[in-house]
């Protein structure tokens, strides 16, 4: 499906804002394995877009494609373009840095840096320059509260935050981005080693977040895909089988992949 | 039914000979080390007071203290550090996280790995060739520092780049992902990290340096130099070189002060060991990772 049909079909219904532009993307990693070819897909602002299909399609490489986080794997092939808000951040020149500012990630497993709670949350406003101690602290409560952790953590926020159990750490991972105010948060897998309970949390999290943030979600189960996708993207082989409005995609998929993976035939 | 038995019981008798050799050979690596230790300070600790260790060699060194040799041993083994370490540890932090995979930071590696092998022996006259003669720094401990420094810098750069190595890289991923740059990544998780590892390494190559003697003794150790070096550019007495001296060139020497000697160079050097040994503990218990 090419990127101007989900174009017209998404602005259709709504006045849409697209936040991320992909354009022919394709991603070659150096074992010679092509993980993305010819992808396009816009990711709208203020919703979460949900990238699935099964393992090794390319789902993770197009996540970390859209905060060159692949600058530190082995990619030798890369083309295509990815625009956000109207600037190509695959150009070479653009500052990227920056870009992972306006680009938060929370991995698969939660990896809390080996200091306190509170210094895994500043950690990230100190390296950007921030030193004002009021808008650090502020920084702490309002990421923790948006990340549903503040009222288990507010009174150990000196303890070393792998003392946390692992649902906190995750959330404690989404609170870290979140204290950096992106624009954009890329989520893989966020919640697969964490129990049914606290998955519950981060999903709650995410539609309460939503409509300031701009969400792309890759969903360790179809169930979540269809809980929390406002779109969704059906990704096989590196290639985008099908893109569309997620009840869409979940209850009337229209191509036969789609339909047979959606449907559990296959994966 | 009849040969599975034998067999299992052949894997037991395997089994238990191995494990009898194997704790045999760590048995056997402690023996010596046990008996020389406790040898020497059998033999040397009627030597030890505080005369002997405040006091300067008197009648050919047969009397008596060391001091000179104690305060030259300190002074070489902090020039060693000063010169070593910085460099060492920027080396090690080149290799561990900027060097690319090339011929030529392999060659590097390769490099670092013949330096360790070098007998130093060969370190001496290096330094002979290169800082007491063709640097005009003569027999000093500027000299005799550089000369140390060049035989620890391998040590010193292998243990860092392991330690380096051994922070998960997904501390790194996640540094970066936050808008890290490489160097506040390095500087602020990677390095806290390593350091109690780094240490180790520097605490044993520093060891090392101050308990050769072959380095020192064409580049700044003086056979006898009853007074403390005033300035870098001074020769000195110091432990190692000492104690080979009274031991072989010193006719009717005393025992007793050998051993003594021997004491005081074994404590200072198992003394850095044990500090050394006390950071990786604790740095292991407060591990998080």
């Amino acid at each position: 499906m090419s990127s101007t049909e989900v174009h017209t079909a998404s602005s259709s219904a709504l006045e849409i804002n697209n936040k991320i532009f992909i354009e022919g993307l394709s991603v070659g990693y150096s074992d010679g394995t092509e993980s993305l070819r010819d992808v396009s897909l816009v990711v709208p602002d203020h919703a979460i877009t949900v990238l699935f299909g099964p393992a090794g399609g390319g789902k993770s490489t197009l996540l970390r494609t859209m905060n060159r986080l692949n600058d530190l794997a082995d990619v030798v092939r890369l083309s295509g373009h990815v625009w956000l808000d109207g600037i190509d951040i695959l150009d070479p020149s653009i500052d990227v840095i920056s870009l992972r500012r306006r680009v938060g990630i929370v991995f698969t497993q939660p990896v809390v840096l080996p200091m306190t709670i509170r210094q895994n949350l500043t950690y990230g406003l100190e390296l950007a320059g921030e030193r004002s101690r009021n808008r650090l602290e502020e920084a702490v409560e309002q990421s923790l509260r948006a990340a549903a952790l503040w009222e288990e953590v507010s009174d150990r926020l000196d303890d070393p935050a792998v003392a946390l159990s692992g649902g906190q750490q995750q959330r404690l991972c989404l609170a870290r981005v979140l204290a950096l105010e992106p624009e954009v948060i890329l989520l893989d897998e966020p919640t697969s080693g964490l129990d049914p309970i606290s998955t519950g949390k981060v999903e709650a999290s995410l539609q309460e977040l939503k409509e300031h943030y701009t969400f792309v979600l890759v969903p360790h189960s179809i169930q979540q895909a269809a809980r929390t996708a406002d779109y969704a993207a059906f990704i096989l082989d590196g290639q985008i089988i099908e893109y569309a409005p997620g009840k869409q995609i979940f209850t009337h998929p229209q191509d036969q992949r789609t339909e047979d993976y959606v449907e559990g035939r296959f994966g | 039914m009849k040969r599975l038995r034998t067999t299992s019981e052949r894997n037991k008798l395997v089994q238990s000979i191995g494990f009898t050799g194997l704790s045999l050979a760590a048995l056997i690596t402690v023996i010596p080390i046990v008996l020389v230790v406790a040898y020497i300070f059998w033999q040397g600790s009627p030597a030890i007071s505080w005369e002997f260790i405040s006091g300067f060699p008197r009648e050919g060194m047969r009397a008596g203290g060391i001091l000179p040799a104690i305060v030259g041993t300190f002074w070489l083994t902090l020039g060693t550090g000063i010169i070593a370490v910085p460099l060492g540890i920027g080396a090690a932090i080149y290799l561990a996280e900027y060097a690319p995979d090339t011929n030529w930071t392999r060659a590097i590696r390769i490099a670092i790995i013949n330096l360790a092998g070098i007998p130093s022996v060969v370190y001496g006259l290096f330094g002979l060739g290169l800082f007491v003669l063709f640097l005009q720094f003569g027999t000093s401990i500027v000299a005799g520092s550089l000369t140390l420094a060049i035989m620890t810098l391998p040590i010193i750069i292998s243990t860092t780049e392991e330690a380096l190595r051994a922070v998960p890289n997904s501390f790194r991923v996640v540094s970066i992902s936050l808008g890290g740059s490489k160097w506040q990544t390095i500087r602020r998780v990677v390095l806290p990290q390593a350091l109690p590892g780094i240490l180790t390494g520097v605490i044993l190559g520093l060891e090392r340096a101050a308990g050769e003697t072959a380095p020192i003794l064409f580049t700044v150790a003086a056979f006898f130099l009853p007074r403390l070096p005033t300035s870098i550019l001074d020769a000195t007495m110091a432990l190692p070189y000492h104690l080979f001296v009274i031991s072989t060139q010193v006719p009717g020497m005393p025992i007793q002060i050998q051993y003594g000697t021997a004491v005081v160079l074994l404590t200072f050097v198992l003394g850095m060991n044990s500090v050394a040994a006390v950071i990786r503990s604790r740095a292991r218990a407060r591990r998080q990772w």
